[in-house]
C-alpha cells in the first residue's frame, strides 16, 4: 500500500495527466525566481572592484555548471530505475534529461569563454574545471548518440542507461585525474581572480539564481518528459482520445468564429 | 562451479588467440597504424629531435591509445555476425569470465605487440633514455585497461552497422584519466622524479577496470543480443 505512489509514478498517463497540474504551480514560480535572481544579480548588487560588471556573469555561469553536473546524476539515476524496476516513464526522463544537460554544460562553457576574455584575456584556458567541463560535454553527447542510433526504443533506453552509470562511477576518476594533471602542467600566466569568500551582497543573488535554475530545470525536463511520452504512446488509446479532443476543441471554437 | 569458471575464460582466450593467429594479416593492422602515425608526426610538426623529444612520450600514447580503438571495434563484431555471441549468451557460464578471455586475447594481440614496438617509436621520436622503462610499464597497465573499458564501448554498440565512430564518442572521454596518468608516468620518469606513483594509480585503474567492465559489457551484450 505504501509502495502505490511508486508504482502510479511508472505509470506515463498519470505522470501527464498530474504534470499538468504542476507545471500550473512551478512555470510561475520558476519565472519569478529566475526573473527575481537576474534583476538582483544584474542590476541592484554591487559591482566587483576588479573586474567590475562582468562579473555578473556569474550569476548565469555558475548556476548552468551547478545544473550541468547535477543533470547527469539525474540522468543516470533515472537510467537505473529504469534498469531496476523495468519503469518505462524513468527511462523517458533520462531521454529527456540528456539534451537539457548538454545544453547547459554548454551555456556553462560558453559564459565562462566570455567571462574569460576580459579577466584573463583569453576565450580558452586548459583548467582543470574547464576540461571537466568539455568531457562532461562529451560524456552527455556519447549517451545521446547512442539513443539515437538505436531504432528500437527499448534497447536504446537500456544501452543509454548502461552507459549513463558507467559515466557515473568514471565522473569522479575523471575529475580528480584531471584536476591532478592541471597541479602537474599548471600554465604560470593566468591567476585566479575569484575570492575565496564573497561578499554576502553579491552571494545572495546566487543562491536565489542557483534555486532558480534547479526549478528551471524541473520545468524543462517536466516538459521534455511530456512530449516524449507523447511521442513514445502515440499508439496507445489514452494518447488518441486526447488529440481527439484537441482536434475537438479546435474545431469547435473555429466553429465559433466563423 | 569453479572449473566452470575457468574452462569459460581460457577456451574463449584460446579461441581468440587461435582466431587471431588464422588472421595474422587483420591483427596486425592496429600495429602497423601505429607505427605509420608516428611518421606523420615528424613530417607534422618538426624533425629536430630536441622539440620531438618534448612531445614524444604524449604522442606515443596518443597513437596507442587511437589504434586501441580502432581495433576495439571488432572485438564482438565478427562473433555478432556469425551467431557465435548468441551462442555464448545462452551457454549456462557466467557471461563475465568468458568475456574476460576474449578481452585478455585483445589485449594480447594489440595491447602487448604495442608495448613492445614503443621503444622503437620512442628511438624514432628521440625519447630520452630514462623514458623507456616507465613507457614499457605505462603502456602496459594502460593499453589492459583501454581494450576493458573498450569493450563495454564495443558491446553497446556490437548490433548497430555504422558503430565504429560512436563507439570512439561512447569511449574516448573514459580515456581521459587512463592517458593522463601514462604520459605522466613517462614525464616524470624524464624530468628524474619518482614516477612509480603515477604508475600505481594506473595499477588501481587496470584493477577497477577488471573488476568491473566485463560485467557492464556482459549487460550491454544482453540488450544489444535482445534487439
Amino acid at each position: 500500500m505504501s509502495w502505490q505512489w511508486f508504482h502510479r509514478l511508472g505509470s506515463p498517463r498519470w505522470f501527464y495527466h498530474n504534470s499538468a497540474r504542476w507545471l500550473a504551480w512551478l512555470c510561475p514560480i520558476a519565472a519569478a525566481v529566475v526573473l527575481g535572481g537576474l534583476v538582483w544579480g544584474l542590476a541592484i548588487a554591487p559591482e566587483d572592484a576588479k573586474q567590475g560588471n562582468s562579473f555578473r556573469i556569474i550569476y548565469l555561469h555558475v548556476p548552468a555548471s551547478f545544473l550541468a553536473l547535477a543533470g547527469y546524476y539525474i540522468m543516470a539515476i533515472a537510467g537505473a530505475v529504469g534498469l531496476i524496476w523495468k519503469m518505462k516513464l524513468s527511462y523517458m526522463v533520462m531521454k529527456s534529461a540528456a539534451p537539457i544537460g548538454a545544453a547547459l554544460t554548454f551555456i556553462a562553457l560558453f559564459s565562462g569563454a566570455i567571462w574569460g576574455k576580459p579577466t584573463w584575456g583569453t576565450y580558452w584556458v586548459w583548467d582543470a574545471r574547464i576540461t571537466s567541463m568539455l568531457i562532461l560535454l562529451f560524456l552527455y553527447l556519447g549517451v545521446m548518440a547512442l539513443q539515437y542510433a538505436y531504432h528500437s526504443i527499448d534497447a536504446a533506453s537500456k544501452a543509454g542507461a548502461i552507459l549513463g552509470l558507467v559515466g557515473t562511477v568514471n565522473i569522479p576518476i575523471i575529475y580528480k585525474s584531471v584536476d591532478w594533471w592541471f597541479t602537474l602542467h599548471q600554465p604560470a600566466t593566468i591567476k585566479f581572480t575569484s575570492a575565496p569568500s564573497m561578499h554576502p551582497d553579491m552571494f545572495q543573488p546566487l543562491l536565489v539564481m542557483i534555486v532558480g535554475f534547479y526549478l528551471f530545470y524541473a520545468v524543462a525536463l517536466i516538459l521534455h518528459t511530456r512530449s516524449e511520452i507523447l511521442r513514445r504512446e502515440r499508439k496507445t488509446s489514452w494518447v488518441r482520445e486526447l488529440l481527439n479532443e484537441k482536434n475537438q476543441d479546435v474545431a469547435d471554437k473555429k466553429v465559433g468564429k466563423s | 562451479m569453479a572449473s566452470s569458471v575457468n574452462s569459460g575464460f581460457l577456451a574463449w582466450l584460446r579461441r581468440d588467440l587461435l582466431l587471431a593467429y588464422r588472421r595474422r594479416g587483420e591483427a596486425a593492422s592496429p600495429l602497423v597504424f601505429f607505427v605509420m602515425v608516428s611518421t606523420l608526426i615528424p613530417l607534422g610538426l618538426t624533425p629536430e629531435s630536441a622539440r620531438l623529444a618534448e612531445v614524444a612520450a604524449g604522442m606515443i600514447w596518443v597513437m596507442a591509445l587511437l589504434a586501441t580503438l580502432l581495433s576495439v571495434d571488432g572485438l564482438f563484431a565478427s562473433d555478432y555476425q556469425d551467431g557465435s555471441l548468441e551462442q555464448l549468451l545462452i551457454t549456462p557460464q557466467l557471461l563475465p569470465m568468458p568475456l574476460l578471455g576474449k578481452i585478455t586475447a585483445h589485449w594480447l594481440t594489440t595491447g602487448l605487440p604495442l608495448t613492445l614496438v614503443s621503444p622503437l617509436l620512442g628511438l624514432m621520436l628521440s625519447l630520452p633514455a630514462s623514458g623507456y622503462l616507465p613507457m614499457i610499464c605505462s603502456l602496459a597497465l594502460g593499453t589492459a585497461c583501454l581494450s576493458l573499458t573498450g569493450a563495454v564501448g564495443a558491446a553497446l554498440t556490437v548490433s548497430l552497422r555504422k558503430g565504429g565512430l560512436l563507439l570512439s564518442l561512447l569511449v574516448m572521454p573514459l580515456y581521459m584519466p587512463v592517458i593522463i596518468f601514462g604520459t605522466a608516468t613517462v614525464t616524470y620518469a624524464i624530468d628524474g622524479l619518482n614516477w612509480l606513483p603515477p604508475l600505481a594509480i594506473l595499477g588501481a585503474l587496470f584493477a577497477a577496470s577488471v573488476a568491473l567492465c566485463p560485467l557492464a559489457a556482459a549487460g550491454g551484450l544482453r540488450i544489444t543480443s535482445a534487439n
